[in-house]
């Protein structure tokens, strides 16, 4: 079976995944986010972590917009002094991952179904008590969506996403 | 040599070669003020707020190209320099500020005076620092003039905590490396070959080009290569606010100020034109007005170092990323001479029959106060300006000679950045005239600041054109809120005159252009002290030509009453014929003269 989170980025008209190479100073998500603010851009998701450099920091960002809105992102992005590089996964074929935890209500009459549905989505149990279960999911944010919504039906307690993380095919680095 | 970081911060601007400052002392500055207290080759100007700092800073460097330098103390020093540096933010001015800071071990802590001051600049500086370590202090100062000087320039502030000001270093000032590489900042100054070449054959093509140039174009220093873009094809030029100067506004080929409040003749020309050559610009709001009924007709070539305004606002057909002077030269090797066309001729016609004009019935008038500077000071002073409707009429009617000579604050419009920015004007071209125009709104926002002007011995010339009241905003309650005044009269103001004397300057007052010419002439004598001149104007002058905001040039209003022009352009017509557009210049002119005896302004 193909895994679902193996698709390319697409390039939607109102989403794009843009990877944001920055210097690992103190006050570089404040002056990113601040930017998205104050030019009213719209933060989809946003994912923060150290790369193989030890001065640098990838910020992986979905955002809404149309083609020309990403455009200005970019740019305005570019100014910043501590960006280093501004990249659109979209421009090319990209691989997208999430991660989510979701603690589901889980009653002893439901457990079996709950568990052949992370079954299917490769998702796993991490946690459980006498009333509910931590799922573990990773994959493309269609999926997660997806997961969430068909144990919505049990009754999701709490969610917790950490934002699509992307990297490019092939030997092509953001 | 073992040295504070104090005394390595002075060094550095040493090394940068800073010889004014503009700054207010305070309790975590004190060290900064110490190592200041014997650097013989660096002045420091004592200002009365520290907003004046920020202008004074940010009008010296308009006025000089140089970067300007202010220094203030941590908490309400710091953010007193708000509005100067959105100010010059706007406006792409190089400046550095430097700010003092609470002990880096109780940051964050609501320490006495803590402000969270790169926090709060963020937004309206170029970049900023937050100097933890004293081993960064020289790197950081190094990079901060860089990023302020270079590319697109803009503000940068360095905020210094105490601890980092006494700390030592064992350093050289020949350690000191300008212009440092910064790998994640490299502006691009080229323009693309193969677009320049676009451009040029653009240019060649065209039937009506009009060249519009803005401040980008006096930042990069490029009036050469404009006047002789201009020149070589016969295009002709508009400017934007603070495009004033690239070219002699009194050239043949210079049509003035264009936008809301611009000529006439310059919105016509940009309205009915097939190639627009935009250097330098953003395309403002108050230069556009409506988007959609902007140079509807025109190809467009943008030329702008920051890549960003590139396809902001108005989508281009040719962009060129890269450094206004470097650009031009390079585009100006494909350009083939010109004669005049039938189009320059048009536009000449029109720019002889209508011009600005005001009345001459023995009252004073902006206008007069403006051209009347002009003529006795040669068009060689500086100019600088508040904001409001005298700003307004300055740029209508104040035609500059050469770059740099032009202070106002455009993008912000910042009131009360006049009479500092002319401090700072006056502090980096000392055998200048200096020039202010202001108002009596403008003027009681930075005033404290004749005190700096008097110590200092400045000659400034202070013009304050006394309407009584806040008069664009009065102006747009008549024009768009039925005439209700609310909040705009300044009846209750202090006596200018006696309040200049206060300070120490000379105040003289003038309510009619006799008046004025005297004051003029005793003022232009005047060499170690302030004058200023309290100008009577009547109330109900309103700034015309006028487009609206957000409409276009067919709803241009003008002097005589406000009945709106017939669109100039027929949109659906497939030739294009001046006739509206005459038609609609002809009315214009007809209204103007419904006033009696107009006076031409000063060509």
């Amino acid at each position: 079976m193909a895994d679902p989170g193996a698709t390319a980025v697409k390039s939607s008209a109102q989403q794009h995944v843009i990877s944001v190479l920055v210097a690992n100073h103190p006050g570089v998500l404040a002056r990113v986010a601040g930017l998205f603010a104050r030019r009213g851009y719209n933060i989809e998701s946003l994912a923060v972590s150290i790369t193989d450099k030890p001065d640098m920091s990838r910020m992986t960002i979905v955002v809404g917009g149309d083609e020309s809105v990403l455009e200005q992102i970019t740019k305005q992005l570019n100014k910043l002094i501590e960006v280093v590089r501004v990249a659109d996964y979209s421009d090319g074929p990209a691989v997208e991952r999430e991660l989510g935890l979701i603690k589901v209500n889980a009653e002893p009459k439901n457990r079996g179904e709950i568990l052949q549905i992370v079954e299917v989505f490769r998702g796993r149990v991490i946690d459980m008590s006498d009333r509910t279960f931590v799922i573990e999911v990773t994959g493309s944010a269609d999926k997660l969506d997806k997961v969430a919504e068909l144990l919505g039906t049990y009754g999701i307690r709490e969610m917790v996403r950490t934002g699509a993380i992307a990297m490019a095919r092939g030997a092509r680095t953001a | 040599m073992s040295m504070t970081g104090a005394r390595i911060l002075l060094e550095c601007l040493r090394q940068e070669e800073v010889r004014h400052i503009f700054g207010y002392p305070g309790g975590v500055a004190l060290p900064l003020y110490d190592a200041l207290y014997d650097t013989e080759d660096v002045q420091h100007f004592l200002v009365r707020h520290e907003q004046g700092a920020a202008h004074m800073a940010d009008g010296y460097a308009r006025a000089s190209g140089k970067v300007g330098v202010c220094l203030a103390t941590s908490g309400p020093g710091a953010t007193n320099l708000v509005t100067g540096l959105a100010t010059a933010y706007m406006d792409s001015v190089p400046v550095v500020a430097i700010t003092g800071q609470v002990r880096t071990h109780v940051i964050g802590k609501d320490a006495f005076q803590e402000a969270d001051i790169t926090g709060i600049t963020a937004p309206i500086t170029k970049h900023n620092y937050l100097i933890k370590n004293v081993a960064d202090l020289p790197r950081m100062v190094a990079e901060a003039f860089h990023i302020a000087r270079t590319g697109r320039p803009g503000p940068v502030l360095l905020d210094v905590p105490m601890d980092v000001s006494i700390a030592t270093l064992d350093w050289e000032p020949s350690q000191y490396v300008r212009d440092p590489d910064i790998p994640s900042y490299k502006p691009t100054t080229r323009g693309h070959e193969r677009q320049i070449r676009k451009a040029a054959e653009a240019i060649d093509r065209a039937e009506r080009p009009v060249m519009f140039v803005g401040g980008g174009a006096i930042i990069s220093g490029a009036d050469e290569e404009v006047r002789e873009l201009a020149h070589r094809r016969n295009i002709l030029v508009t400017t934007s606010l603070m495009g004033k100067g690239i070219i002699d506004e009194t050239d043949p080929l210079a049509l003035g100020m264009l936008g809301m409040h611009g000529t006439a003749y310059a919105n016509h020309a940009v309205h009915n034109c097939d190639l627009l050559i935009a250097i330098g610009v953003r395309f403002d709001d108050r230069v556009t007005g409506r988007l959609d009924r902007f140079a509807t007709g025109a190809s467009v070539i943008h030329i702008d170092i920051d890549p960003a305004e590139i396809g902001k606002i108005r989508m281009p057909d040719v962009p060129i990323v890269g450094d206004v002077k470097s650009v031009l030269s390079e585009l100006l090797q494909h350009i083939r001479p010109a004669e005049p066309t039938e189009w320059n001729a048009k536009i000449r016609e029109w720019q002889e029959r209508f011009p600005l004009a005001y009345p001459s019935d023995g009252k004073l008038y902006a206008e007069y106060v403006i051209n009347r500077q002009m003529e006795a000071t040669g068009r060689d002073a500086i100019m600088a300006t508040d904001v409001g409707q005298h700003q307004m009429w300055a740029a209508q009617h104040y035609r500059c000679r050469r770059p740099r000579q032009w202070v106002t604050s455009g993008g912000l419009g910042t009131m009360g950045f006049g009479l500092p920015a002319a401090i700072g004007a006056q502090v980096a071209c000392p055998d200048k005239r200096v020039l202010c125009l202001s108002g009596d709104g403008s003027f009681q926002m930075c005033i404290q600041e004749l005190m700096t002007a008097t110590v200092y011995k400045l000659p400034l010339i202070v013009s304050i054109i006394n309407n009584r009241s806040l008069g664009m905003v009065r102006q747009w309650q008549e024009l768009f809120y039925n005439q209700r005044y609310s909040e705009v009269d300044l009846e209750a103001s202090p006596d200018f005159v006696k309040l200049t004397e206060a300070y120490g300057g000379i105040g003289l007052r003038a309510t009619t252009p006799e008046e004025y010419n005297q004051a003029l002439e005793i003022a232009l004598k005047v060499d170690d002290r302030p004058v200023v001149i309290d100008c009577v104007i009547p109330t109900e002058e309103l700034v015309y030509p006028m487009i609206p905001s957000g409409q276009s040039v067919d709803d241009m209003r003008t002097r005589a009453n406000i009945e709106e022009l017939k669109p100039s352009v027929d949109e659906d017509a497939e030739t294009w014929s001046f006739e509206d557009t005459e038609k609609a210049l002809e009315e214009y002119v007809a209204k103007n003269q419904t006033d009696d005896d107009l006076q031409k302004g000063e060509k």
